[in-house]
């Protein structure tokens, strides 16, 4: 598979996008303890039914204490020619301070796994500003997935990293051998395409730099998402919701500097008859947001993680047609697409509760989110103290 | 005024284009068709006291039919016919008995009446099932709100505060603007129910070149004035009148032609409004004789900016023709807010029908191909388009956004929705509906309170049509249409003309 034909390989049967469903799951220790993955795996698989073993992945923080300030970049090979022109590539553009293969296991029910390998990379480049550095990676990664035949970056960040393949979570967790790493945050994702053809840079997460995005969503604004990104630049490749969702946390959050509020009164927008009817201060930045930024209103259903190395940020689109759940329970931040998944993890949480559509869920490092009854859909049992909702109601 | 039938001799010998008939038997000689007909076709033959026709001079405007009380008349396409022929149509042959009587520029009104491909017709849109869910706008919130204007590359929030101010842009409730008519072409009572219609609906409506007349100047809110090449009316005040100000370059039905309004049409009003001597001709000069070229442009739209003191958008009005997004990206370089681009379906007053049926490009290609110019060089999102020139419903309307269309411009439909029938008399002044004249006697057949009702009815249709549409694709706001093109496929389309339309074949 030529993997440099992103458009062959990631949408074979060249749809406008490809169709998928999935289950989503995030965890974040806000005191920024690392931990194992143990509970994602079994909140994945508790979730099993809304994956069809054609993707499955992990983004984990706090992975690689070691080199915290190398970007780490994960890379497939579908052919033992990508690696030479890959790492040739790499030289022109970075220092590699580190390179080796990214320890896997035989794992039934895997099979066409690409070769996968990481390098601990510092910029050959003298930037005035982070932005600028990061710019100059995020170029040099894309640069590289659309010019070096079979090869693909599929994250690039600090401390931080997406392991992802065709097959189950259990599966892919299995193939990585990811009960050997620990993390403060973990998101993941398993997949429901439409289609039987995968192949593993499909898979989410999606990453750019260290923004990763675990998305279970089917955007019918696609074209017009995708039109306003092209505008600005972006090259859509992958044809999947999740890959212009991810460029519109880039363009808004990395680069423009966005809160995640302002980024979902973006992608996730109130009705204009809301905005009418806030405070004047309110109402110009909503309505300038819509103005200038419609193109990226993310209309139909979804609902995502957004993580970074120091948040987590749980959203679904604005009349809330996919599902979500978060909780906390002591230190720890849970997002779900189902609520049994993080009761089968965190079985005592303090708060649980389903997030109004458009409203983002954000969970800081040393700040747990709290529910707003007021805002948050506090329906029967949606909203419970300690216990309330749990076995012995 | 009653005649004999022998008054009358046939001068040409040009086959008539309809026939008339009456049926006697139900015809109780009231004469209404004789007072509704400004073309003269039926009199009283004084010889036998009955009510006669003379159908060369009928322009199939179905205004008798329509308002006989017995409904004794039909208007029909004449069943005498030139002799068929594959290459010469009677139209030809009838055209060119008529220049071989005058010499002249055969005139025209309305829009191209030609068969040319529309392709809007070959355009299908989408709907969701299984994946993604449709939504019923009966029950939930379907937004069509729209803003006209430039839009900044970025936004600067902090803290939650706005850092950057919006440059200016205006508030449209639906993204249907009526385009320009102006008085002159059309009567004052028009003008009213346009202007009524938009303030009522929260739209637009527009003046035209002719002027802004003073009793109308209280719907500015909802008025574009234009400055064309005649810059007839234009003056600081009727800059400073409206909300949006739009620089005409040209017009689908004639691109690069200008105009001429004859001086028996400039009557007293008309001729306050336009800011001309009372029964002068007024004179529209094909090119805008400061503008020559692209920096020229600049200059206007700027001097505009600066009389309007930056608070309105600037638009430029071109018609669609071959290098269009080529035009376009320069217009927006030199700073227009807004691009209005007319199709060569788009209707006019008067034209010469040479011009009128064979100069310009269907919208939709030059829609497709300027959307697409500006994001490729990344300025799109700099201004709004607005597309015209053959909009006949609702479903044109959504096909356009999707093609990358903030809003459309509607004139026809407008008009037909006031009473036109499409006859393409509009030169001649004595239009029977009272639309295109400035006759009082027929410009009072429209009741601007009627037709005021009848504007907000049809927009509404479409509106509540458009909802349906956006709901079945699973969108609830217009903004998630524009340029959303996988939202369209194509039908009978060769591929070269799908992939200028920037669709895929139904089927991929």
């Amino acid at each position: 598979m030529e993997l440099s034909d992103l458009k062959a390989s990631a949408n074979p049967y060249r749809e406008d996008k490809v169709y998928n469903s999935c289950a989503i799951f995030g965890v974040m220790d806000v005191s920024r303890r690392c931990f194992s993955g143990d509970r994602v795996f079994a909140a994945m698989e508790n979730m099993f039914e809304r994956g069809n073993g054609l993707g499955a992945g992990f983004a984990v923080y706090g992975l690689y204490p070691e080199m915290p300030d190398h970007y780490a970049l994960h890379v497939m090979f579908t052919s033992p020619q990508g690696r030479p022109a890959t790492e040739e590539f790499l030289t022109n553009y970075f220092r590699v301070d580190r390179s080796e293969p990214i320890p896997t296991r035989k794992t039934p029910g895997i099979s066409g796994e690409p070769q996968v390998w990481r390098y601990f990379l510092k910029p050959l480049f003298d930037a005035e500003t982070v932005l600028e550095e990061e710019d100059f990676v995020v170029d040099k990664v894309l640069q590289l997935n659309t010019s070096i035949a079979d090869s693909f970056a599929f994250s690039c960040g600090k401390n931080m990293g997406v392991f992802k393949g065709v097959g189950y979570p259990e599966q892919i967790a299995h193939f990585y051998r990811l009960e050997e790493y620990q993390g403060y945050i973990w998101t993941a994702h398993s997949r429901f395409p439409t289609n039987s053809q995968a192949w593993w840079g499909g898979a989410h997460p999606f990453c750019l730099i260290n923004w990763s995005v675990v998305h279970n969503g089917e955007i019918s604004s696609y074209g017009a998402n995708r039109a306003f990104l092209e505008t600005l630049g972006y090259r859509c490749t992958l044809f999947t919701d999740t890959e212009v969702m991810a460029y519109a946390v880039d363009l808004l959050m990395r680069r423009q500097g966005f809160s995640p509020d302002a980024f979902a009164k973006v992608v996730a927008p109130p009705f204009w008859d809301e905005i009418d009817s806030t405070d004047a201060e309110q109402r110009a930045l909503h309505a300038a947001l819509r103005i200038a930024y419609g193109g990226l209103l993310m209309n139909g259903p979804f609902a995502v993680v957004i993580a970074n190395q120091d948040q987590m940020i749980a959203l679904t689109d604005r009349i809330r047609l996919r599902p979500l759940t978060v909780a906390t329970c002591k230190n720890m931040f849970y997002v779900s697409s189902e609520e049994a998944s993080i009761r089968l993890v965190a079985r005592d949480p303090d708060h649980i509760w389903t997030p109004r559509g458009g409203v983002p869920v954000v969970s800081r490092i040393g700040l747990l989110p709290k529910p707003n009854p007021e805002t948050d859909n506090v329906g029967a049992g949606a909203v419970s103290a300690r216990g309330g909702n749990t076995d012995e109601a | 005024m009653k005649r004999k039938a022998s008054d009358f001799a046939i001068r040409s010998n040009r086959l008539a284009e309809f026939a008339v008939e009456r049926d006697y038997s139900l015809c109780i000689g009231c004469e209404v068709c004789i007072r509704q007909c400004s073309f003269e076709v039926h009199y009283v033959d004084e010889d036998t006291s009955t009510v006669r026709s003379r159908p060369e001079k009928c322009v199939g405007c179905h205004r008798c039919a329509v308002l006989c009380p017995t409904r004794a008349l039909a208007i029909k396409p004449n069943p005498a016919q030139y002799r068929a022929h594959g290459s010469w149509s009677g139209e030809h042959v009838k055209d060119i008995n008529l220049q071989a009587e005058t010499g002249g520029v055969i005139l025209t009104g309305s829009g191209n009446d030609k068969k040319a491909p529309v392709y809007w017709d070959s355009l299908l849109i989408n709907a969701s099932q299984v994946t993604n869910p449709s939504i019923d706008p009966l029950r939930e919130p379907m937004e069509l709100r729209t803003y006209l204007g430039s839009r900044p590359e970025a936004l600067r929030v902090r803290e939650g505060k706005l850092i950057d101010a919006l440059p200016p842009v205006v508030q449209i409730n639906t993204p249907i603007v009526f385009s320009a008519l102006s008085y002159g072409a059309v009567s004052y009572q028009v003008q009213l129910a346009l202007a009524q219609a938009a303030e009522e609906l929260g739209t637009l409506w527009n003046t035209g070149e002719g002027g802004f007349h003073p009793s109308l100047r209280k719907y500015g809110a909802n008025t574009i004035v234009q400055v064309a090449s005649g810059r007839f009316g234009v003056s600081s005040d009727y800059l400073n009148s409206a909300r949006v100000v739009e620089i005409k370059i040209g017009q689908g039905a004639k691109p690069g032609i200008g105009g001429h309004l004859a001086g028996e049409k400039v009557s007293k009003d008309v001729s306050a409004t336009r800011m001309i001597p009372e029964g002068t001709d007024a004179i529209s000069p094909a090119p805008q004789h400061d503008i020559y070229s692209i920096e020229d442009l600049r200059m206007l739209v700027y001097a505009l900016k600066e009389a309007t003191n930056y608070s309105v958008p600037v638009s430029v009005k071109i018609a669609a023709v071959h290098n269009a997004p080529a035009i376009a990206s320069g217009m927006v370089r030199a700073g227009a807010d807004i691009i209005a681009l007319d199709g060569f379906r788009g209707g006019t007053g008067a034209a010469p029908k040479a011009i009128r049926d064979n100069v310009g490009i269907p919208i939709e290609f030059a829609l497709a191909a300027v959307d697409q110019r500006l994001r490729d060089e990344g300025i799109r999102n700099r201004v709004s388009i607005i597309a015209g020139g053959g909009i006949r419903n609702a479903a044109d309307v959504a096909k356009a956004i999707a093609l990358g269309a903030d809003a459309v411009y509607i004139g026809t439909a407008a008009l037909v929705a006031i009473g036109c029938t499409l006859c393409q008399k509009c030169y001649s002044g004595k239009c029977n509906w009272g639309i295109a004249t400035q006759d009082a006697y027929l410009a009072k057949r429209v009741n601007p309170d009627i037709a005021r009702q009848r504007l907000v009815n049809l927009v509404r249709g479409w509106s509540s049509e458009i909802k349906e549409m956006l709901g079945g694709m699973g969108i609830n706001a217009i903004e998630s249409l524009r340029s959303n093109r996988s939202q369209l496929r194509s039908i009978g389309l060769t591929a070269e003309q799908t992939r200028i339309l920037g669709v895929r074949p139904a089927g991929e």
